[in-house]
C-alpha cells in the first residue's frame, strides 16, 4: 500500500502510523455531554466502502493526514494535512 | 540424451556435479534438470502420498515432481526445483520423499494402500478414537508427510531485502515483455524488466520459429543488447515477481546467488524486492497443461512444451523413442522439432479427428492414451485408435493438453479470471489490478506476432498515459501457424490418471468429491488438497476444476476457479524477513557512557532499545543485590552518577509554547517562572494516563520537556497530533533532541560539591534552588543544569551536546570516587524511586487514571486539558477505583512478587475476591525491608490496613502492611537541602 503524502509524495505505508477515523478531529466541547464524548472517542462506523482514516508519516516529514480510501476495493483517493481540515 | 548442434549451452565449459551420490557432468547453461536428463536420469524423486516415481515434468518454477535438496556449504536448501536450478560446478543434490533409496522407497507401500488413502481419508480415518490423535496418527502422519527436510541447522545464508521504483515494471521476458520493455524504453520511461531465468527471451529460447526474419533468440538478443545500453532499463535477470499489491506495489523474489558454489563474502542468496511501479505489463506467458490419461505420471512423462525447451534450449533429448500426446496444433511443434533433430519420433497421439501434421512423422488422429508402462522410467504407451488398442514403445511421451494462460498476479486483488472458449482456458478479468495490463499469452494471445503487438501497444498506452508521446515503429512478423485446440481433459479406463502431482490427486480424487457433495470449487479443494502442494495446482487446477465441472454436469465457468493468492512461487521466510532477525529486529541504541561503563564490567540492561547498566560490581561482590543495596546507601550517603539520557526531550519553541503545553499537562505550565522545572503529567483523550515527565522553562517562549524512556515516541506522536489536528491555532515549533544531548543525574547530599569541582560557575541553592535550571559550562563546554531528583536526594541533571558525554561521564566518576561516590545503575535507581513512590510505567500501563496514582489534585481547574473532561467520568474516580499504596511484608515470609494480586487477609484468593495487583518491587537497604508498589481497591482509605498477597504460580502467600507510597523523607526535605 502507498500513500501519497502532500510534502513528500508517495510512500510506502511503513512509513506511516494509522490512528483510526477522522472523526478524531472532531473534538467535542469540554462541556459536552458525555454521550458525545463516548461517540467521540469509542464509537466508530466500520463501513465497507469510503471512509478517511488519520495517517501519521511518523518515518517522514511527521504530518498528520487524513487520508480517503475504500475499503473495498483497496484504492486510496486522496490524502491531505490534517491541519487544513482545521481551517 | 545430449543431441548434437542443438541448445544454448557452451560445451566448452564442462561442470561436475552430483545427484543421489552420483557423479555427473553438464554444461554451462544447463539447469539441474537438463543435465539430468542429458545423463538419461528420468527418476528424480518420489511423490508425496503414495511414494510413486517421479520425473520431470516442466522446465520452469511451476514443476511439481523435479524437487531436490541441494547442499551448499553448511546449509541445505530442500524443495529445489532441478527445473530453476542453474548448473554450477561442485553442485551437489539430493532426492526428496525417498528412502532407504530412490529406487527402493520403504513408503512404496503407500501406493498400494492407495485404496484405503483416497479423498477425505484424513477425514474419515483418522477421526476416531480421539485420544489415538495425539499420540498415533500425528506423529505416523508427520513423520510421513512435508515435502524435504530442513538442515535443523542454523542457516548461516545472507538473505536481503530491497525496494525500487519505476515508471513501468515488464513481468516477463519472453516476446511481449521485450517488445513491451523496449518500446516504453524507447519513450523515455523509467523500465524494470524482470524475468525468472537467467536469460531473456522466454518461449523464444525454445522455439526455432523466427521472428523479425531470424531466430526467436537472436531477435532476444538484439533487443538485449539495446535496453542493456539504456540507463533507463534495469533488467532483473532470476527474479520472480511473485505478488501484485496495492497502489503498484509488487514483490519480487531475486536468487541471487543459488548459481554459485560458495558466494562471495556478503552477497545474499536472495533478496526481496518491492518494487513500486506506476504501471506495470504482465507479459508472464503461459504454462501448458496435461492430460489426465491412467499412469500418466512415470518419470519419462512431461509437457510437451517442455520436452521442445530441453531439446532446442538445452540440446537434450529426454528420450530415444519419443512419443507425443495432444490435443492442440503446438504439441506438433515438438514431434517436428525432435524429427528435425534427428530423435526418432515413434507417434503424434492426437486426440482431435482432423489433423495437419506439420513434419515427417506418423500421426494417429483421434487417438488417445489408455495406459503406460514402465516402473521407474517410461517404457510403452497403449493408444485407443480406431476403437482399437495399440501399445507403442516409448521412452518418453511430451503430452499437450492446451495453454493455460499465467493469470495469477491478475488476481491477487480478488480478481476473477473469464473463460475464453477459444482456447479453452482462463484469461485475466480486465481492470483486476489498476495500472497493470496483460499482454501475450497470459492475456490469452497465443501467437508470438500477436505477443509482440500487445506488448508493443500495452507499452505505447503506458507512455500515452504517463505523458510521454512514444514514437511509433514497425512491429516485427513471427513465423509460426495459428494456436487451434479442442478441449479435452481426461481419459477413461484402468488405472489412476494423475491430477495434482505434487499431492497425488487423482480424477477419481475429485469425482469422489463430486459424490460425496464437496461440488464447489473451494471445498472440493480442501477435500481432496488439489492445488495446495508448493505448486498452488499452476499445472492441475483447470483439469480439476474440467473433472469436476463434467462430474457435477455444469459448465467450466459455472463451476469456477479457486482464488490464486500471493506467492506466485514458494519464497522463503528467510527473504520475506530478510534483515529482520537478531539485530535488525530489535537495533540496539548505545549510551555515550556505553565504553566507560563496559570498562566497569556494568552488565547491560535493555530498555526498550537503549542498553543500560544494570549495576557496576565491585571486587568481592558475587550477587546483583549486593551491588545494588551498596549503590542505593551510597546515593543516600554521598552521591551517585547514573546516565538518564535515554529519557526522550523535546525542545518546544514558539510564542504560543506555553499555551499549547497548558493543553498537553494536567497541570498548568504557563504559570511556570523561566529558569524552573516542574513535574507534568499527560492523560489521552480517554482520561488515562499517557506519560509523566519535567517541563524546564528556558525562556519565554521556549521549553524543553522530557518523556519516559519507553514513551518518547508515542509522546513525540501525540504532540504532532494535537498540534497539527485539533490547536493548528497555535504559533509552536518543537522537536525531539533525545539524541543531540548526554545527560546525567548527579545525586545524593555530596552533589551540588561535586559539581562545583568541575563547573566553570560555582552553584549555590540561590542560584540554583530545588526545580531550578539553567545554562552552565563544563571544561568549556555549554551545558544544562536541572536541579531535580528522581531518587529523593538533592540532585541534579547535568546535560551536555553528546558528543561531549563520554568524556563528562569519566570526568563525574573520577570526582566522584574522591567523595566515596560512584556510578549506580537501574537496579539502585529502581530501589531510590520506589522508596520515595515514585512512578514508571509499571504504574502507569495505560489504566490508571490521575486518581489512580494520587494526582487528581493536579488537574488545573483553570483550563481545558487532553484527558480532561474524561478524567471526571464514572468509573474513573472513586472508592471502586484500584489506588496506588505501598506494601512492606509484615510476617514471616517475605516475598512480594510484581504482577501478584491481592486479597482480603480471609479470603479466598480467586478472582472474585480481587482487591488490586502488586506493580513494583525491591529491597530498600534504607528501609531494611521488602517494599512494593501497588493498586488496591480503595487503597488511601486503607493505609495501616492488613492485606494479603497471593502469587499462584509459584504458590507464594505474603501478609503486607498497607503504607503510604512514600517510605522514605515524605517531607521531601533532602530534597530541598
Ligand atoms: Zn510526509
Amino acid at each position: 500500500m502507498r500513500i501519497e503524502c502532500p510534502l513528500c509524495g508517495s510512500r510506502d505505508r511503513r512509513e506511516f502510523y494509522y490512528a483510526g477515523h477522522a472523526s478524531a478531529l472532531e473534538r467535542p466541547d469540554p462541556a459536552a455531554s458525555a454521550e458525545i464524548w463516548d461517540n467521540y472517542l469509542h464509537i466508530r462506523e466500520n463501513l465497507a466502502g469510503v471512509t478517511n482514516d488519520l495517517w501519521h508519516h511518523e518515518t517522514g516529514c511527521g504530518a498528520w493526514l487524513v487520508v480517503t480510501r475504500d475499503t473495498v476495493s483497496h484504492a486510496v483517493l486522496l490524502a491531505r494535512l490534517a491541519k487544513r481540515d482545521k481551517k | 540424451m545430449r543431441i548434437a548442434g542443438k541448445g544454448l549451452i557452451d560445451r566448452d565449459s564442462v561442470l561436475n556435479f552430483t545427484f543421489n551420490n552420483k557423479l555427473y557432468q553438464g554444461f554451462e547453461g544447463d539447469t539441474l534438470a537438463s543435465a539430468l536428463l542429458a545423463n538419461d536420469q528420468m527418476l528424480i524423486g518420489r511423490s508425496f502420498k503414495y511414494h510413486r516415481p517421479r520425473g520431470i515434468m516442466t522446465a520452469g518454477s511451476e514443476e511439481p515432481n523435479g524437487l531436490v535438496t541441494v547442499q551448499r556449504g553448511r546449509t541445505q536448501e530442500p524443495n529445489t526445483r532441478a527445473t530453476v536450478q542453474q548448473l554450477y560446478e561442485g553442485l551437489v543434490a539430493r532426492p526428496q520423499n525417498a528412502w532407504p533409496s530412490l529406487k527402493y522407497d520403504f513408503l512404496g507401500i503407500n501406493d498400494l494402500l492407495s485404496p484405503f488413502l483416497a479423498a477425505g481419508f484424513y477425514y474419515k480415518t483418522f477421526m476416531w478414537p480421539k485420544a489415538f490423535w495425539e499420540r498415533v496418527y500425528e506423529p505416523i502422519i508427520r513423520r510421513a508427510a512435508g515435502l524435504g527436510e530442513l538442515a535443523e541447522a542454523y542457516d548461516h545464508d545472507l538473505y536481503e531485502k530491497a525496494f525500487a521504483h519505476c515508471d513501468v515494471l515488464v513481468i516477463g521476458a519472453g516476446p511481449s515483455g521485450l517488445m513491451a520493455a523496449i518500446t516504453a524504453a524507447r519513450a523515455g520511461l523509467d523500465v524494470i524488466l524482470a524475468d525468472e531465468s537467467n536469460r531473456l527471451g522466454g518461449r523464444l529460447l525454445s522455439e526455432v520459429e523466427e521472428v523479425d526474419g531470424v531466430t526467436g533468440r537472436i531477435w532476444a538478443d538484439a533487443i538485449l543488447v539495446e535496453l542493456a545500453r539504456l540507463s533507463n532499463v534495469r533488467i532483473m535477470t532470476n527474479t520472480t515477481v511473485t505478488g501484485a499489491y496495492d497502489q503498484g506495489t509488487y514483490g519480487a523474489l531475486e536468487r541471487v546467488a543459488h548459481h554459485m558454489h560458495l558466494s562471495p563474502e556478503g552477497l545474499p542468496l536472495e533478496t526481496f524486492w518491492r518494487i513500486a511501479a506506476r504501471k506495470a505489463v504482465l507479459c508472464a506467458g503461459a504454462l501448458e497443461r496435461q492430460i489426465a490419461f491412467p499412469n500418466n505420471d512415470r518419470p519419462g512423462i512431461m509437457t510437451a512444451s517442455a520436452m521442445r525447451t530441453y531439446l532446442n534450449r538445452y540440446g537434450v533429448s529426454p528420450g530415444q523413442k519419443i512419443a507425443i500426446f495432444g490435443n492442440n496444433s503446438d504439441a506438433h511443434r515438438t514431434a517436428r522439432d525432435f524429427v528435425e533433430a534427428g530423435v526418432e519420433v515413434v507417434a503424434m497421439i492426437d486426440c482431435r479427428q482432423e489433423v495437419l501434421a506439420i513434419g515427417n512423422y506418423t500421426v494417429y488422429a483421434g487417438a488417445e492414451v489408455v495406459g503406460t508402462s514402465g516402473r521407474l522410467g517410461l517404457k510403452a504407451v497403449t493408444i485407443r485408435h480406431n476403437g482399437a488398442l495399440k501399445t507403442i514403445e516409448c521412452d518418453a511421451l511430451g503430452v499437450s493438453g492446451g495453454w493455460n494462460p499465467s493469470v495469477h498476479l491478475t488476481c491477487h486483488m480478488n480478481g476473477r479470471p473469464v473463460w475464453n472458449k477459444d482456447i479453452a482456458s482462463f484469461v485475466p478479468q480486465d481492470g483486476a489490478v489498476p495500472g497493470l495490463s496483460v499482454a501475450g499469452a497470459a492475456a490469452g494471445e497465443m501467437s508470438t506476432t500477436g505477443a509482440l503487438a500487445q506488448g508493443y501497444a500495452m507499452a505505447q498506452a503506458i507512455a500515452r498515459d504517463l505523458g510521454k508521446r512514444p514514437k511509433s515503429f514497425d512491429l516485427p512478423l513471427a513465423s509460426e501457424g495459428p494456436y487451434e485446440i479442442t478441449p479435452f481433459w481426461d481419459v477413461d479406463g484402468k488405472g489412476r490418471a494423475w491430477l495434482d502431482f505434487q499431492n497425488d490427486v487423482t480424477t477419481k480424487d475429485i469425482k469422489q468429491a463430486a459424490q460425496e457433495n464437496f461440488r464447489s470449487v473451494e471445498h472440493m479443494k480442501r477435500y481432496t488438497t488439489q492445488g495446495m502442494a508448493t505448486d498452488q495446482g499452476k499445472n492441475s487446477n483447470v483439469n480439476a476444476l474440467a473433472v469436476l465441472a463434467d462430474a457435477t454436469g455444469r459448465g467450466i465457468p459455472e463451476t469456477g476457479t479457486t482464488t490464486f493468492r500471493p506467492p506466485y512461487i514458494p519464497v522463503a521466510m528467510a527473504a520475506l524477513g530478510a534483515g529482520g532477525h537478531a539485530k535488525g529486529f530489535a537495533p540496539e541504541r548505545f549510551l555515550t557512557s556505553d565504553a566507560a561503563t563496559q570498562e566497569l564490567k556494568a552488565p547491560m540492561i535493555e530498555a526498550g532499545l537503549w542498553y543500560r547498566p544494570s549495576y557496576f560490581p565491585q571486587l568481592g561482590e558475587t550477587h546483583w543485590r549486593q551491588s545494588c543495596d551498596r549503590e542505593a546507601k551510597m546515593v543516600r550517603k554521598t552521591v551517585g552518577i547514573c546516565d538518564v539520557s535515554t529519557l526522550g526531550k523535546i525542545d518546544i519553541q514558539g510564542p504560543d509554547a506555553a499555551e499549547f503545553l497548558d493543553f498537553l499537562y494536567i497541570n498548568s505550565v504557563a504559570s511556570l517562572k523561566v529558569g524552573k522545572v516542574r513535574y507534568g503529567l499527560m492523560l489521552r483523550e480517554d482520561g488515562h494516563v499517557m506519560d509523566d515527565g519535567t517541563c524546564a522553562r528556558l525562556g519565554e517562549h521556549y521549553y524543553l520537556i522530557t518523556t519516559t524512556t519507553a514513551a518518547a515516541g508515542q509522546v513525540m506522536r501525540h504532540m504532532d497530533f494535537v498540534h497539527q489536528a485539533l490547536r493548528s491555532d497555535l504559533d509552536v515549533s518543537f522537536t525531539s533532541v533525545t539524541e543531540h544531548w548526554a545527560q546525567f543525574a548527579v545525586a545524593g547530599p555530596a552533589a551540588r560539591d561535586l559539581l562545583n569541582g568541575i563547573l566553570t560557575h560555582t552553584i549555590t541553592d540561590k542560584t540554583f534552588p530545588f526545580m531550578g535550571c539553567g545554562a552552565v559550562q563544563v571544561g568549556g563546554v555549554d551545558g544544562r543544569l536541572f536541579r531535580i531528583s528522581f531518587s529523593g536526594e538533592h540532585a541534579y541533571e547535568l546535560a551536555v551536546p553528546a558528543g561531549y558525554g563520554d568524556s563528562l561521564f569519566r570526568l563525574l566518576l573520577d570526582q566522584a570516587a574522591g567523595m566515596g561516590g560512584g556510578p549506580y545503575g537501574m537496579e539502585a535507581l529502581n530501589v531510590l524511586r520506589i522508596e520515595k513512590g515514585f512512578i514508571t510505567h509499571a504504574e502507569i500501563d495505560g489504566r490508571t487514571t490521575a486518581f489512580d496514582i494520587g494526582m487528581a489534585q493536579m488537574i488545573s481547574d483553570k483550563k481545558d486539558c487532553i484527558g480532561k473532561t474524561m478524567a471526571a467520568r464514572p468509573g474513573l474516580i472513586g472508592p471502586e477505583r484500584d489506588q496506588l499504596v505501598g506494601l512492606k511484608p509484615v510476617d514471616a515470609i517475605k516475598k512480594i512478587i510484581p504482577g501478584a494480586h491481592l486479597f482480603e487477609t480471609g479470603a479466598e484468593p480467586i478472582r472474585q475476591n480481587d482487591q488490586g495487583y502488586v506493580t513494583s518491587m525491591c529491597y530498600s537497604p534504607t528501609i531494611k525491608s521488602f517494599i512494593a508498589q501497588a493498586f488496591l481497591r480503595d487503597g488511601r482509605n486503607r493505609i495501616g490496613q492488613t492485606i494479603k498477597m497471593v502469587e499462584h504460580l509459584s504458590g507464594v502467600s505474603t501478609l503486607c502492611e498497607v503504607c503510604d507510597p512514600v517510605f522514605f523523607d515524605p517531607e521531601g526535605g533532602r530534597l530541598r537541602g
